[in-house]
């Protein structure tokens, strides 16, 4: 848990200034969603049982990293290289389409915490719902390299 | 007759016989009678697996389809490569722009061995490099079941290709060399039938082996670096090593792998990307039994260091 503040505090942090590296910050949010999502992947499977509160956590871990993901800080131009990004230039050639694919993650994390899953069936539409846009953004704007 | 006549009588035959042999060597070859014979009557209801599995929405659906539009075959998607842009067609069963007037047999002549009712060869940007592997009687299956999808009206664009691509009866030197309905990895124990299983699908209808593995300057797979990874055919991105490989997924579990093929995540919570979105979305169709198959294939195959090159590191701007 502790860890968890540390981390929100620093996305609120970063939040809050341009970026002295929009590279390595993208990454970072990037790297605790996936950790966020990997703590409640085993719930939705049904390999774990069902926790109100660690889903919670986990859900608000991605709806605030999602509400931070502010295009023009984190995908400057001039960013399009380096630091081993794996940002596809897509998102350069097509800012609106990729504009548009934030929005629905922050949409579908907000809908998911104000849902605020009771139980599993609950929770599971809306893990289905938020962990959608994971491959529907990546199939277009990003690229894997050597 | 004077040396001059003699000679340009000789070159005329030299080419000649040149023509023919081409003419020859490049004439299509459809399946014999004991693969159509194999056909049988084919089942809608199993020939919808073998739709997913083999992928066939992910390219003749509209670019960008979703839910119910993925089964309307209109084609349209572009698949831009070296040899130049190709444009997945209309497999829908409308009669004259899709392939509704199609026979079994000419349906699996053109899955199996790349041949048009019209007798033309087809590209193999269309994979039946691996569809040759599959049994026919799954590929009448599929011809079923695609009967009961819908017919949509309107033809795709040409390709757009470069000679000598652009010559279609060229390609039947290609499939002598490259095109074979053989198994790739020959097991030196007795496999289990689920790596059995696993080869059929991956090496078969998942035509797995067309993204990720490497191939020769002539559009050949490097068997010998079977799913090593490889450069993408579109952009600068590579498609990554699914053997044991360094730098491939020996320290993924099966079940890592399964559960990568039904849910879209790694091991990590990476998500899966690009175009292994669209097969992933295909592959959680299958049932377990056949994610497992698969999976259990790729733990079964020789591993391979990456079979593309290293990062070019560009300096950060």
């Amino acid at each position: 848990m502790k860890r968890l503040v540390l981390a929100l505090s620093a996305l609120a942090l970063a939040g809050t200034a341009a970026f002295a590296d929009p590279i390595a910050e993208r990454q970072a949010i990037m790297k605790a969603n996936g950790k966020a999502l990997k703590s409640i992947a085993g719930i939705a499977k049904g390999a774990e049982p069902f926790d109100a509160d660690v889903v919670m956590a986990a859900l608000k871990t991605l709806n605030d990293a999602a509400q931070k993901i502010d295009v023009a800080k984190l995908f400057p131009e001039g960013t399009e290289t380096g630091g081993d990004t794996t940002a596809s230039p897509k998102i350069w050639e097509d800012m609106e389409g990729f504009q548009k694919a934030v929005e629905k993650f922050r949409t579908d994390t907000a809908a998911a915490v104000a849902a605020s899953p009771a139980d599993l069936d609950a929770f599971k539409a809306e893990f289905g719902k938020v962990s959608q846009n994971c491959g529907s953004c990546h199939e277009t704007f990003r690229i894997k390299k050597g | 007759m004077g040396i001059v006549a003699r000679l340009a009588i000789g070159a005329v035959a030299v080419c000649a016989v040149g023509a023919g042999a081409f003419w020859a060597l490049t004439a299509p070859v459809r399946l014999d009678d004991v693969a159509l014979a194999a056909l049988g009557q084919g089942d809608a209801t199993r020939g919808e697996r073998m739709f997913w599995a083999a992928g066939c929405a992910s390219c003749h659906a509209r670019p960008k389809a979703e839910g119910d539009a993925k089964l309307e075959l209109a084609g349209g998607v572009e698949l831009k490569t070296g040899f130049g842009t190709f444009v997945a067609p209309n497999i829908s069963q409308d009669p004259r722009d899709g392939i509704g007037a199609w026979s079994v047999e000419d349906f699996a002549n053109a899955v199996m061995r790349g041949v048009s009712p019209e007798g033309e060869h087809l590209y193999p940007a269309f994979p039946y490099t691996s569809y040759a592997r599959m049994k026919p009687s799954d590929v009448a299956d599929l011809y079923a079941y695609m009967k009961t999808l819908p017919a949509v009206a309107g033809r795709t664009p040409e390709h757009s290709l470069s000679f000598p691509f652009n010559v279609r009866r060229g390609l039947g030197l290609w499939k002598h060399l490259y095109l074979s309905d053989g198994p790739v990895i020959a097991f030196d124990d007795p496999p289990t039938d689920a790596v059995l299983r696993g080869r059929y699908l991956a090496e078969g209808p998942g035509h797995c082996g067309e993204c990720h593995t490497p191939r020769e300057m002539t559009g050949a797979a490097k068997t010998g670096q079977w799913l090593a990874g490889a450069a993408a055919a579109e952009g600068d991105g590579i498609v990554p090593n699914i053997t044991a490989g360094e730098g491939g997924i020996g320290d993924w579990s099966q079940d890592d792998i399964v559960n990568y093929l039904e849910t879209g995540f790694t091991p990590d919570y990476d998500s899966v990307g690009g175009t292994m979105v669209e097969v992933q979305r295909n592959m959680e169709r299958l049932t377990q039994e056949d994610r497992e198959a698969i999976a259990a294939y790729l733990k079964a195959i020789p591993p391979h260091p990456n079979g593309y090159p290293p990062r070019q590191q560009k300096p950060s701007s």
